[in-house]
């Protein structure tokens, strides 16, 4: 496959990047504004082979893409609020069993049916904290064709190489705006693969049981390893265990294999942000108009830089503390009442100096909303 | 028939109580596998969440133990991700026919070869007697003291008029006609459903002064008659057993292989 470049949708672009990643099983139910995912999946799998269908519901489409993983496809499903709201069930059920998928939600206002064809970015904490438990997650986001499809290969990778779903957080405008897309071509952007068991056929597998460096090599259903996957605190067999040692062990590790790792699963762009004296946070689309307000504004000789982030959980704490540090003022920019905002106070060294710039009304965010904030901010007026 | 092969030994003792059907229903299936000749290592068991569901793991195949009513999904996903695979899935009455009855009447509609077994005590046995769809009307449950007052669900009919290709009913005091029925499930290109009428003594006998799990399973007897038996004929009241539904209909991975064939000259 030649480098190819394409005039695409968001949606399309979560396509070509699930596609190089080896995307080869799709399970959905129709949902605005994710539906172009399914619609040009259903179109382009069976073609390659791969493996598409739609399901009675939500629920049912995040099951069938972990029962569809387990026999060793790469699995995918997209929705947004709604449809992710049904979805927290059977995503508690992936970490918990530590079943690699990728889960899209293109976000849309909310609460319950909200603004379907309108942007925001309320998801944040559903996407963190929707299923129940304790528990740790990865969520990623972009603001543009070329980080979609990045990001969407990324998501593969990291489901794959800590055996937990992968979020990827859009939302309305990134998944239906158009632009240039770039296709990388073959080995250019890593594909991570299945990490799977060397243990010999007639050897005890024991699917749960963590290698020295922490990762669970997988054996597909229908190999010669037989095992019980369960949702319930189970031992290094996936057999239910109610030994409270076993569940604390179990516990630590699916918490501990990522938030340990923020750092290393923290990807982010950074732009003016070296002397700056005003530093934007901001992701997804809120993201593109916040780095607007920074070039125009640099224009005119301001300090101002923009701290993209591509990891929303586990929050990239460490590296959002250095990037506030010395700074004047830190405004986060997103689309819902301060979600993000929370966890960069609670990050930053001075939680005073970190204001919200936002709207919340499925009125995309612009550069003249962010100033607007940044005015008052500066202490210039309104 | 060697029937340990086919068990967990080292997960028992289960957690069944005593005198529960589903061990009966549970020894069926293993001697349906192993009178088809299947290989352990061709054979996922995929259940819900209840009793009924806790047999996956007592069972030396590949199993999974997933989300309440919810098994038919996961198994939609396994039997596309590897169609050679044969897939059984466990299901209870409330597991089948209310939190999951959405996926049921699908997975029947689609017609994916999968192999419902429905254990129905008419009871919810892990919560501790709660009334499901499939308590006869006016009988008494700890979420109905006073008898139920909506009536139950025909799983028979209902998958029938779901459309699925096969579809039986037995009985726990049958337990060598349910075997084969379990075979011929099995064997059968498509959606099958096999319901099992399975004793709870502890719940729902006690609650409705079913006796002990001898005397339930002699009422299953009185109360059931082979379908097109003259018993059946002459008492319409009694309940049918037997393959109640066959029907040869294009089985869903199988015409999803044909499209990739003809949009791809791959081979699925």
């Amino acid at each position: 496959m030649p480098k190819e470049t394409i005039f695409a949708q968001g949606n399309e672009a979560v396509v070509q990047g699930a596609l190089y990643a080896g995307l080869d099983f799709y399970a959905g139910y129709p949902i605005t504004p994710s539906t172009e995912i399914a619609e040009i999946l259903a179109q382009r799998l069976p073609q390659a082979g791969g493996r598409f269908i739609q399901m009675e519901d939500e629920l049912a489409s995040l099951c069938a893409v972990i029962g569809a993983s387990l026999t060793g496809l790469k699995a995918m499903t997209a929705t947004s609020g709604p449809g992710f709201s049904l979805m927290q069930e059977a995503l508690g059920y992936a970490v918990m069993a530590e079943v690699p998928c990728v889960v899209v939600n293109v976000q849309r206002g909310g609460p319950s049916t909200g603004m379907p064809t309108a942007v925001a970015q309320g998801d944040v904490m559903q996407a963190r904290w929707g299923t129940h438990g304790d528990h740790a997650i990865i969520a990623l986001t972009a603001s543009n064709l070329a980080d979609v499809f990045l990001m969407t290969v990324e998501a593969f990778n990291l489901a794959e190489t800590y055996r937990t779903p992968v979020i990827l957080l859009l939302d309305e405008v990134v998944g239906h705006m158009r632009e240039k897309l770039v296709i990388p071509g073959p080995g250019e952007v890593e594909v991570v693969q299945r990490l799977r068991t060397s243990v010999p056929e007639g050897t005890d597998y024991h699917p749960y049981l963590a290698r020295e460096d922490g990762r669970l090599p997988m054996s597909d259903f229908g190999g010669v390893h037989r095992f019980n996957v369960t949702g319930l605190v189970h031992d290094m067999w996936g057999f239910p265990s109610n030994d409270p040692a076993v569940a604390y062990g179990l516990l630590h590790h699916l918490v501990d294999k990522l938030e340990n790792r923020a750092e290393t699963l923290a990807r982010y762009q950074d732009f003016f942000c070296d002397d700056a004296e005003v530093l934007l946070i901001s992701y997804g689309s809120a993201a593109r108009s916040a780095l607007h307000l920074v070039e125009q504004r640099r224009a005119r000789g301001m300090k101002i830089g923009l701290l993209e982030l591509n990891t929303l959980w586990p929050f990239p704490a460490q590296t959002v503390r250095k990037y506030c540090r010395g700074r004047g003022h830190v405004l986060v920019v997103e689309m819902n009442r301060g979600q993000l905002h929370g966890e960069v106070q609670k990050a930053a060294e001075q939680p005073e100096r970190v204001y919200l710039a936002n709207r919340y009304d499925g009125v995309f965010i612009s550069h003249k909303d962010i100033m607007q904030v940044l005015h008052v901010v500066l202490g210039k007026g309104v | 028939m060697n029937t340990r092969r086919y068990i967990r030994e080292r997960f028992f003792p289960h957690l069944w109580c005593p005198g529960c059907g589903h061990g009966i229903v549970m020894s069926a299936l293993v001697g349906a596998v192993d009178s088809l000749g299947l290989s352990q290592n061709e054979v996922v068991v995929i259940s819900g969440i209840g009793c009924s569901s806790r047999m996956p793991g007592y069972l030396d195949f590949h199993t999974m133990h997933t989300l309440h009513g919810r098994a038919l999904a996961f198994a939609t996903g396994v039997k596309m991700g590897r169609p050679d695979l044969t897939v059984i899935v466990p299901m209870g009455d409330g597991d089948a026919a209310a939190i999951g009855g959405n996926h049921l009447i699908h997975a029947a509609r689609r017609n994916l070869d999968l192999t419902a077994v429905v254990l129905n005590n008419r009871i919810y046995g892990m919560t501790g007697g709660q009334s499901s769809p499939t308590t006869p009307e006016g009988d008494r449950s700890t979420t109905a003291p006073y008898g139920v007052l909506d009536p139950s669900f025909d799983l028979v009919e209902l998958a029938r008029g779901a459309g699925a290709s096969f579809v039986a009913r037995s009985t726990t005091y049958h337990a060598q006609e349910t075997r084969e029925l379990l075979a011929a499930a099995i064997a059968h290109q498509g959606f099958s459903l096999v319901e099992v009428l399975s004793q709870c003594p502890t719940y729902y006998g006690r609650k409705n002064q079913g006796g002990d799990a001898v005397a339930m399973m002699k009422t299953f007897k009185q109360i059931t008659a082979p379908a097109g038996s003259q018993r059946a004929a002459q008492d319409p009241g009694l309940i049918t057993r037997g393959i109640l539904v066959q029907e040869p209909r294009t089985e869903y991975c199988a015409a999803y292989g044909e499209l990739v064939r003809e949009l791809s000259g791959h081979e699925e």
